[in-house]
């Protein structure tokens, strides 16, 4: 039974800066870099040294913790920097491009021919396991979990996000064996939740295999956290499995071709960029490529989008789950009585104490400033606007602050992850970190009960 | 403004703990003249534009009818007591030169301690003084003494508030404190008929009685009081910025206008209080009793409290459900004390402290209801 879910709750964030459906010109990636820091609780053990040529595909890292769980080069080409922090904690591994695209081979084949364990030893091989994600925690998947099912979003509402319809046009045989062999992973269903707010791509529409339910409404309607409450939502003990429709093509490929393809297409936008549009590129990549020539001065780079995304510097590197480069203006310029109400015209607020209220269709170019001071909570009410979940955010968010563990548990901890309280933290007058609340609290969570 | 801000750059003291008290007042200073210009570095890189500055000022702003009006309505009740006639300028002359040495008293005091907290706990000052140093003066009656408003403030901002960790951490509504406070250290400052007038230098004519019309009512009944057109009106003895139900209906306007305050709490209070009201107008047996329900609510401190005082974020309840049961609550028990206990012919004080106790217990009835649904969800195998 397909669901039909309407999110009422929330918001759309229109920023200027808005990618063109259009493709940038392809540009050379010289190298890129994974960084063990983007899956959450991750503990890598390196498999390379400096100097070591790998083939796309090849393992750079594993996951202490389960070591099945491969990272595997994006591209071919000689690993020139291990870089670590304190406590020697491995922040990132760079691969410089040889230019020659070799790429290690796995099975390949008809994914409804193949056994259930063929599929997941040849995805965990491969290095496209760290795609499954899983609730609760929203950290990698446990490949030996039984899950009950698992969910593919085929939309993001965040601000600025790129429009996954347009980046499925066309691919609707790979997303097809994609969906097969996620199918078969597991006993439970498959979920695929479409964009209700438009007509969605013929390949979402043409699939099989799979229970499409169309989600429609503001922000954060295309989180898979507020999906899977609103479907079938995550008790304790339970685990669900999530990814991004965008991710399964990578998985067609690996079994259509037997390699692991990690070239993407990113929306490159915000109010910095002088031609948003839509880049073709490759997990992980520098980002020197696409915005060399392309960006006004005093931007700040984000990977991912203007709300949960990571801030990196201008010759960074694309994170490994992010399909989307923003660049926002910089902040930094102290506002004279700046917290004054119904002054200036470019101020964006969710209450109705900026003129903003009153032009809902208006573009703004926010920049980083956090417009204030952080304070204890005082107002009541805002967060509950902007959360389309039957969770009390603030309680939970204050249960996180305090640890106490048993009543995150009853408030509703193991469904949600950072990205659900994204809007919560912009919308918060006292200006809490809410994401990095819940994160941690997600952590600890996680260490103590498993 | 670059040379304003470059001045108070220079003159900013070291944050060294040697003048910590110069500190605070420095950057309390600095900040209401300047948002700092703080970026974000985790979670989201983009924020709303509100702080908690610009909404407590909101609150102010929305205050600002009752103290207007409250001015000019001091000045009123003196000349209509002393019984000279008056122009408006007179009159609103006489308000405030009896209102501003209050409300400056406040402010002074209240930010005073403020500072010195700040300057203890090495925290930057908040801005939950800027309402209930507004809410102060307004809740006082005008003849009350400027060292009575001192030593409340005082207590008011140390022990209902600052002894629970500052702006946030508060249990029960700060300005609602100091009005309590001194209607028990000092009850005949604080009730009568003498202190809701000023009579300044003149002498009361004969026949004028300066009782509120709560406090006519429990002996008079309905027809001691003003008509229900006066008492909205707002032209009758009263605490300073209480009177006015019009004034008082325009503060509302902006606060559910720009989603300040809770208008669910404003309406459930006023819904309890009818209700209550209803129910005694029913029962009836004494003149007090058979004042009218919605006549009822136009006097005394309930439109005020119900607008100004409920709806404080931080000692109502926070839940959405939660607000309705509190604000019903509020307005039954209001209702009960006027009606029940002539000593208090001004129940609403008590009745928000009251539902201020009883808030957390109610937040966590709805909470705990959430909780039971998602346990009932897990399946058990």
């Amino acid at each position: 039974m397909s669901k039909d879910v309407k999110i009422r709750k929330g918001t759309n964030i229109k920023l200027k800066g808005v990618a063109e459906k259009l493709y940038a010109n392809p540009v050379q990636v010289s190298d890129v870099v994974l960084r063990p820091d983007d899956f959450p609780n991750l503990i890598p053990k390196l498999c390379v040294k400096l100097g070591d040529k790998v083939k796309a595909g090849s393992p750079l890292f594993y996951d202490k913790g389960n070591e099945q769980i491969l990272f595997t080069s994006p591209i071919s080409g000689e690993v020139v920097e291990i870089n670590r922090g304190d406590k020697r904690r491995l922040l990132e591994v760079k691969v410089k491009a040889d230019g020659a695209n070799q790429f290690e081979t796995f099975k390949q084949g008809d994914p409804n021919s193949l056994s259930k364990e063929e599929i997941l030893a040849t995805i965990l091989k491969s290095g496209v396991w760290p795609f499954f994600r899983q609730r609760p925690y929203d950290v990698i998947a446990n490949p030996s979990d039984s899950p009950k099912a698992i969910y593919i979003t085929a939309m993001d509402t965040a601000p600025l996000a790129p429009d996954y319809d347009f980046v499925m046009h066309g691919q609707d045989e790979l997303f097809q064996i994609g969906l097969d062999a996620i199918a078969k992973l597991t006993d439970g269903k498959v979920h695929l939740n479409v964009n209700g707010n438009d007509n969605p791509d013929d390949a979402y529409k043409k699939a099989k295999n799979v229970q499409i339910n169309k989600i429609s409404g503001p922000h954060p309607a295309g989180n898979v956290g507020v999906q899977i409450h609103h479907i079938d939502p995550v008790n304790k003990g339970e685990v669900v499995w999530t990814l991004k429709s965008l991710d399964v093509l990578t998985i067609g490929k690996l079994f259509k071709e037997g390699k692991f393809d990690a070239s993407r297409v990113i929306s490159f936008v915000g109010s910095k960029v002088n031609a948003p549009k839509y880049v073709r590129t490759i997990l992980g990549a520098n980002i020197s490529g696409i915005v060399t020539g392309n960006v006004e001065d005093g931007g700040r780079y984000i990977s991912g989008n203007p709300l949960s995304g990571k801030q990196i510097p201008e010759n960074g590197y694309l994170g490994f789950y992010d399909y989307q480069l923003t660049v926002l203006p910089e902040g930094g310029n102290t506002q004279f009585f700046g917290w004054l109400p119904f002054t200036g015209l470019n101020k964006f607020s969710l209450s109705r104490t900026a003129l903003s209220f009153l032009t809902p269709n208006k573009t703004y170019d926010l920049n980083t400033n956090v417009n204030g001071e952080e304070r204890a909570y005082v107002v009541t009410g805002e967060y509950e606007k902007v959360f389309p979940m039957d969770i009390y955010p603030v309680q939970l968010v204050k249960s996180m602050m305090i640890e106490d563990i048993d009543k995150m548990e009853a408030l509703g901890v193991y469904e949600v992850a950072p990205e659900d309280f994204a809007l919560c933290e912009f919308a918060c007058t006292s200006k809490i970190e809410v994401q990095r609340v819940v994160r941690e609290a997600l952590d600890l969570v996680r260490k103590e009960c498993s | 403004m670059k040379a304003l801000e470059q001045f108070m750059q220079k003159m900013k003291p070291k944050a060294d703990g040697k003048f910590p008290l110069a500190h605070a007042v420095w950057d309390g200073t600095y900040t209401f003249l300047f948002v700092p210009g703080h970026t974000n570095h985790n979670g989201t890189h983009i924020r709303d534009s509100i702080d908690l500055k610009r909404t407590m000022i909101m609150v102010v702003l929305a205050l600002i009818p009752s103290l207007l009006f409250g001015i000019y309505n001091v000045g009123h009740q003196h000349f209509l007591a002393i019984g000279e006639m008056a122009e408006f300028m007179d009159k609103f002359l006489y308000g405030a030169l009896k209102v501003l040495p209050i409300v400056i008293i406040s402010y002074g005091v209240g930010l005073g301690v403020e500072f010195v907290f700040a300057a203890i706990n090495k925290h930057a000052i908040q801005e939950g003084f800027l309402v209930s140093g507004m809410l102060i003066p307004l809740i006082m009656p005008v003849d009350v003494p400027l060292w009575m408003v001192a030593v409340a403030t005082i207590f008011a901002v140390v022990i209902g508030k600052e002894v629970f960790g500052g702006t946030g951490m508060n249990v029960v509504n700060v300005a609602l404190v100091a009005r309590a406070f001194l209607f028990f250290a000092y009850p005949t400052k604080m009730s009568g008929d003498k202190v809701w007038i000023s009579l300044g230098d003149g002498t009361a004519v004969d026949g004028f009685s300066g009782a509120t019309p709560l406090g006519k009512a429990v002996e008079g009944g309905v027809e001691a009081i003003p008509s229900i057109m006066d008492s909205i009106i707002g032209l009758i003895p009263g605490s300073i910025g209480e009177t006015s139900v019009i004034a008082i209906g325009l503060g509302a306007l902006i606060l559910i206008l720009t989603g300040i305050g809770s208008f669910r709490i404003m309406l459930s209070m006023f819904v309890g209080g009818l209700l209550t009201g209803l129910v005694f107008n029913a029962v009836g047996g004494n003149p007090y009793l058979e004042v009218p329900a919605l006549h009822q609510l136009m006097l005394g401190g309930f439109a005020f409290g119900a607008v100004f005082m409920a709806t404080d974020p931080v000692t109502a309840s926070q839940t959405a459900k939660g607000k309705i049961v509190y604000g019903l609550l509020i307005g039954i028990i209001a209702m009960l004390i006027r009606v029940a206990n002539p000593a208090y012919p001004e129940g609403v004080m008590l009745a928000i402290l009251i539902g201020n106790v009883f808030a957390p217990l109610i937040d966590h009835v709805v909470v705990n209801a959430n909780i039971k649904k998602r346990l009932k969800r897990v399946k058990i195998a």
